[in-house]
């Protein structure tokens, strides 16, 4: 496919890459138990961010979702204080209140909801408000598939349309419903479901940046002119799971120990007295299975279909290593003043030690 | 008698329930994975997992109470029963009364609560004093295994609404899930009261009656009241003002809703002072609740309580300093007059 006009491959890569090794620093500082609670990385929806990103300017809205941190990193959030606010410093970009899945920037603005399915609402008001105090100004709301799924995003589908809003749903599909797999509870077809609402509807594949740039500088460029609202969908692949630390990538990387560890109470229970019928059993034990072997799929396999991978063929390899050797620098700069900031506390809590 | 993990205490009595009544089934996000021993025992018909649409399958769970099943549905975590709202406070609340007392609704709703392990504002509140303002419902928040599984099985048994919560520092499940309490980098042992975490429960379960509080320390200067994790702290702070000759009884709630008055007013009489330990908002809940039952029982008593004031911060040393911490009880028990 030739290059969309517009395009600035240097820069998508540039951005993707940046994205991404902000992204494997945080997981990285997760298992080195430097991260509390929980980390949703945006590894493998770079392609997506990037494609999107390029399109926006000033002060564009962004609703995001609790795959934040990359779009923030892309628009251009600083990336010490991002990591900053994900190890649990004052010193972070929201101060230490909001952690991982609330990140907040006013100066861009965008805000993210830890809530499934509220960046639709949330950009949706945005929308309302560029309309009438900044007329050009675009809302963009990130979500997954599985947000399709809750009320107040199809509600806000319904309103963007009869409200003629510019404002733009980017579905960022990888099948996944936190651990679950998204069409054993999803009925029809998601951009059949988008264009029933009367959305301008376009599809795009999030391991070619190119392609999301085209199909999204359509949309957006509609909305912005006051032509309505769009939504695009993007396929995405997710290597690490819903979040670090997921049981089923867990199962996948280490059969053995975590079979030891989920093995005999399933035995226990599936030769308990009492309960379902023999092919109740049968049943359950086929669902768990095929969801193992769905996520070997989806999480190994489909993950080949790496962003980076194929946006690094836009441009010459010289190039390329040069962006990837600057980037490398800057995120390790910022990592290792995090790291420092927050002290290598093993563990977390009140007496755990390092000056946060 | 046998030793069990909170979190298994939960799904043992669900099993057994399950067991004794096909009407029983369970749905809820990721439950089949989450609940993989209730899954293969019982079949997909009877737990399911559901997509991400809390208002929807919430309100199922009623239409299905209504309808003759005994539903226990998991809404993952307390903070994203606020996506389903109405539910709780349109329809399981009222639709009893709207029947003129002809309609039972036995519903268990189960969700994780609570913090101290770091997982931010959206996803460590606990909610139960504003779920207990509704009529028809009642809420509950056991802080031992035995607990869990003897008020599981009432929530299960009983004919009316029970939200069941369990604490998340307390369970297994869910440190294992949105802790990481995988990572060998992670020590939350410091943080995690083991006596709740993990406990003799009795065999056969017994039914942990609703609305009856446990007293689990008996003292003559001061009452502490809690529920939760935050009973556990009660307890540690009890231990600290007994050094400094401070005699501290603690009086473990189990139930925010119907509320052990009897239990409350008992405990105050003997000291004439409270301090209400409450892991929920400072304002419009639980202890001002219990300022509420002191006073019509004319119960006079220097009062204090140690809530959350704002939102939970994520920062570990934050949160930490956010919550009801054992330092911020033992001030306020020895500030008391």
């Amino acid at each position: 496919m030739a290059l969309p006009k517009g395009l600035d491959p240097a820069s998508a890569y540039r951005t993707m890459v940046r994205m991404r090794l902000v992204e494997e620093a945080l997981t990285q500082a997760w298992a080195d138990g430097l991260v509390p609670g929980e980390y949703h990385s945006g590894i493998g929806e770079e392609g997506i961010n990037a494609g999107v990103l390029a399109h926006l300017s000033g002060r564009d809205s962004m609703a995001l979702d609790h795959r934040n941190t990359s779009p923030l990193v892309g628009r251009g959030t600083d990336i010490t204080k991002i990591m900053l606010e994900v190890l649990g410093s004052e010193a972070g970009l929201n101060l230490g209140k909001a952690g991982h899945m609330h990140l907040m920037d006013p100066s861009l603005p965008a805000a993210s909801d830890g809530i499934v399915g509220a960046s639709g609402p949330l950009a949706v008001g945005a929308a309302v408000a560029n309309q009438r105090l900044n007329p050009g100004r675009v809302a963009v709301a990130f979500h997954g598939e599985a947000a399709m799924n809750q009320g107040m995003l199809m509600e806000s589908y319904n309103l963007a349309v009869a409200w003629g809003l510019p404002v733009i749903f980017v579905c960022k599909d990888s099948k996944w419903s936190i651990t679950t797999y998204s069409a054993e509870v999803t009925g029809g077809d998601l951009t059949d479901r988008a264009k029933a609402f009367g959305l301008r509807v376009r599809r795009a594949r999030g391991d070619r940046v190119e392609d999301v740039y085209a199909a999204a500088g359509d949309l957006i460029r509609k909305a912005r002119i006051g032509a309505g609202p769009g939504f695009l969908h993007v396929s995405c692949h997710r290597p690490a799971g819903h979040f670090e630390g997921d049981p089923i990538v867990r199962l996948l990387k280490n059969p053995r120990g975590q079979a030891a560890e989920w093995g005999p109470p399933i035995v226990d229970s599936v030769r308990a007295q009492g309960g379902g019928s023999r092919s109740d059993r049968a049943a359950a034990l086929t669902d768990l299975a095929k969801r193992g072997a769905r996520a070997a799929r989806d999480y190994t396999v489909r993950s080949r279909m790496d962003p980076i991978r194929r946006g690094r063929r836009l441009l010459d390899p010289a190039s390329a290593g040069r962006i990837e050797a600057m980037e490398t620098i800057e995120v390790e700069t910022a990592i290792t003043v995090a790291r420092e900031t927050v002290g290598q506390r093993a563990t977390f809590g009140a007496d755990s030690g390092g000056a946060r | 008698m046998t030793i069990m993990k909170y979190g298994q205490a939960v799904d043992f009595a669900v099993a057994e329930a399950m067991a004794e009544d096909d009407r029983v089934v369970t749905w809820g996000e990721d439950v089949k994975l989450i609940h993989r021993d209730l899954l293969v025992r019982f079949g997909p018909e009877r737990v399911r997992d559901t997509p991400i649409s809390e208002s929807a399958f919430l309100y199922a769970g009623i239409g299905a109470a209504m309808t003759g099943l005994r539903p226990v549905v998991e809404i993952m975590l307390i903070d994203f029963l606020p996506v389903a709202w109405s539910g709780i406070v349109n329809a399981a609340s009222k639709f009893r009364d709207f029947s003129g007392g002809r309609w039972e609704i036995p519903l268990v709703v189960r969700a994780g609560c609570g913090g101290w392990y770091t997982d931010g504002g959206q996803h460590e509140q606990a909610l139960w004093g504003q779920l207990a303002a509704y009529p028809n419902i009642n809420v509950v928040c056991p802080s031992t295994p035995a607990d869990a599984a003897g008020l599981m099985l009432t929530a299960v048994e009983t004919d009316e609404v029970v939200v069941f919560l369990e604490h998340q520092l307390l369970s297994e499940q869910w440190i294992d899930f949105l802790a990481g309490g995988s990572r060998p980098t992670v020590d939350l042992d410091h943080l995690i009261p083991a006596d709740g975490a993990q406990g003799e429960v009795p065999l056969p379960l017994e039914q942990v009656p609703l609305g009856r509080a446990a007293v689990r320390r008996e003292g003559s200067d001061v009452a502490l009241i809690s529920l939760g994790v935050g009973a556990h702290r009660c307890m540690e702070a009890a231990q600290v003002l007994g050094g400094s000759g401070i005699d501290a009884s603690v009086l473990d709630l189990r139930s925010v809703s119907p509320l052990d008055r009897d239990a409350v007013v008992d405990q105050v009489r003997k000291t004439r002072r409270v301090v209400v330990v409450d892991e929920d908002y400072v304002q419009g809940g639980l202890s001002g609740e219990i300022a509420a039952v002191l006073l019509e029982a004319d119960v006079a008593a220097a009062y204090a309580r140690v809530a959350v004031e704002g939102t939970i911060p994520f920062a570990p040393h934050l949160e930490y300093a956010a919550l009801p911490n054992v330092e911020r009880i033992v001030a306020a028990a020895a500030g008391l007059e």
